[in-house]
């Protein structure tokens, strides 16, 4: 049991994929400008992350080598578009605004990366687990990120209206640049720190020490 | 993990059984659910030609709603309706692009930036008791990153505003994006579409007066949307868009 409760929370906080792999930022700049967006967004990366993550255990000992990274890729694929398919069938509001960003799932650099090096190796279980993990840390920065844009680019959490906006005669001057895209990369930023300054473990190391200044002599 | 999983023979049948039981997974899916699809496709345009028309009533359902509302067909030129079709089947925006229904603009008549024109619009009309009740007419244009789609609702009078709205775009969100703002929509209802010169209905920057019956408030910040949407009402409002048709109704001839 402790190690089941270890697959599934430690990706969250300790080694998140988007904090400390620094993995998937590309679709959580896009899809967080609303919060019903980002939540859906995080259930279909935590379905196909989960499953994926299983069906490539179960047959990792058939798969060779040499072929490994299509064989991961066509099985992500093809869960992508059927995940596609379904949100489109009975989520068609949220799969019109998610639009490409379902599709994009397939590059999603964490659920390649969790076939590759956890799925490869251990079993179906596990995998399915620690899938389900990953996808939770994903979306919970995907949340945390979704709040911040909607409450001060719209004024509002979950399309509920928080702050009244002054063209709705209210007073609150929405933050168009939460809107956008590049708020997100600061709002990741500012995470990252935060998670750093909280669990120091996770700073990584200087690549070179700078040299002490060299005096230089009088010739 | 034997060795001989790195055969050539095991590598072509572990791909070959692989693509073939995803591609069936992936075809089953794609068509058990494509007439939910269809379903939810079908409803969504019938919610933006509601929503237009200042109709939409989210407490109901679509489809009864819809009821009320019939689909024409109507030669853009003569202005006239066109019975000889099915009205349900046509697809305007395909029809732009096959060549036995569309027209290529020239670069002086195209202010819309659309290039191609189907020479056949599917417009909606609600009528009660014989008479013609609102109007709403499918629009495009290209503003500044993409091309927006939508409706504009006429009164039965041809020339009185019933509402605007656009149900595709990719604009700029909280700028150009602001073409979806329930406030600016809710200015469009009541203004007057022609005067005595022709297509006078504009958006104007700076904000309109409240008095004219011809003039919305330009989006702020979005001068380029703005520009768009005020150049594709000018152009399908105008005699290469629906005139003629409107003409027709104002005279009595529909």
């Amino acid at each position: 049991m402790a190690k089941t409760k270890e697959l599934l929370f430690d990706p969250v906080v300790n080694n998140n994929p988007i904090a400390l792999q620094v993995l998937g930022i590309c679709s959580a700049l896009a899809v967080t400008s609303s919060m019903a967006v980002a939540l859906v967004m995080s259930l279909a990366v935590i379905v196909v992350t989960a499953f994926s993550s299983m069906f490539v255990a179960m047959i990792r000992s058939q798969i060779p080598s040499s072929i490994r990274i299509i064989v991961q890729m066509t099985i992500i694929a093809s869960l992508v578009i059927v995940v596609d398919q379904i949100l489109k069938a009975y989520a068609y509001e949220i799969s019109k605004q998610l639009s490409v960003f379902v599709g994009l799932i397939i590059t999603n650099c964490i659920v390649m990366g969790r076939a590759e090096a956890f799925a490869m190796k251990n079993g179906a279980v596990d995998s399915f687990i620690d899938g389900i993990g990953n996808g939770l840390g994903y979306g919970a920065i995907l949340m945390i990120v979704g709040f911040i844009r909607e409450l001060f680019g719209s004024g509002s959490v979950f399309g509920i209206e928080i702050l009244s906006k002054v063209t709705e005669g209210g007073w609150y001057y929405t933050n168009g640049l939460m809107l956008l895209p590049p708020s997100a990369f600061f709002i990741i930023g500012f995470l990252i720190w935060g998670v750093r300054a909280w669990k120091t473990a996770q700073v990584e190391k200087d690549e070179f020490k700078i040299a002490p200044n060299t005096k230089l002599k009088e010739a | 993990m034997s060795s001989n999983n790195e055969s050539v023979k095991k590598t072509v049948t572990v791909a070959l059984v692989l693509c073939l039981v995803c591609s069936v997974v992936v075809s089953a899916a794609a068509v058990v659910l494509r007439p939910v699809q269809a379903v939810n496709e079908k409803a969504n345009m019938q919610m933006n030609i509601l929503a237009a028309a200042g109709m939409y009533d989210p407490t109901q359902s679509i489809q009864s709603q819809f009821q009320q509302v019939t689909s024409r067909l109507v030669d853009l030129e003569t202005g006239a309706f066109i019975a000889d079709l099915d009205a349900e089947a046509f697809d305007q925006r395909r029809a732009a692009k096959d060549p036995e229904f569309a027209r290529v603009l020239s670069s002086a008549e195209d202010i819309a930036s659309i290039k191609r024109q189907s020479r056949i619009a599917k417009v909606y009309l609600v009528e009660t008791e014989g008479q013609i009740d609102k109007i709403i007419l499918p629009i495009h244009g290209y503003g500044l990153w993409s091309t927006l789609y939508g409706f504009m609702a006429l009164e039965g009078d041809g020339n009185t505003v019933a509402g605007l709205g656009f149900y595709e775009h990719a604009e700029t969100p909280g700028l150009g994006g602001e073409v979806d703002n329930p406030n600016w929509k809710s200015q469009w209802p009541g203004k007057q579409v022609y005067d005595a010169d022709g297509v006078a209905i504009r958006l104007v920057k700076g904000g309109a007066d409240r008095s004219d019956a011809y003039g919305v408030d330009a989006l702020s910040g979005a001068t380029l949307t703005s520009r768009g949407v005020d150049n594709l009402l000018k152009f399908w409002l105008s005699d290469s868009g629906f005139k003629p048709f409107l003409d027709n109704v104002k005279q009595g001839r529909i």
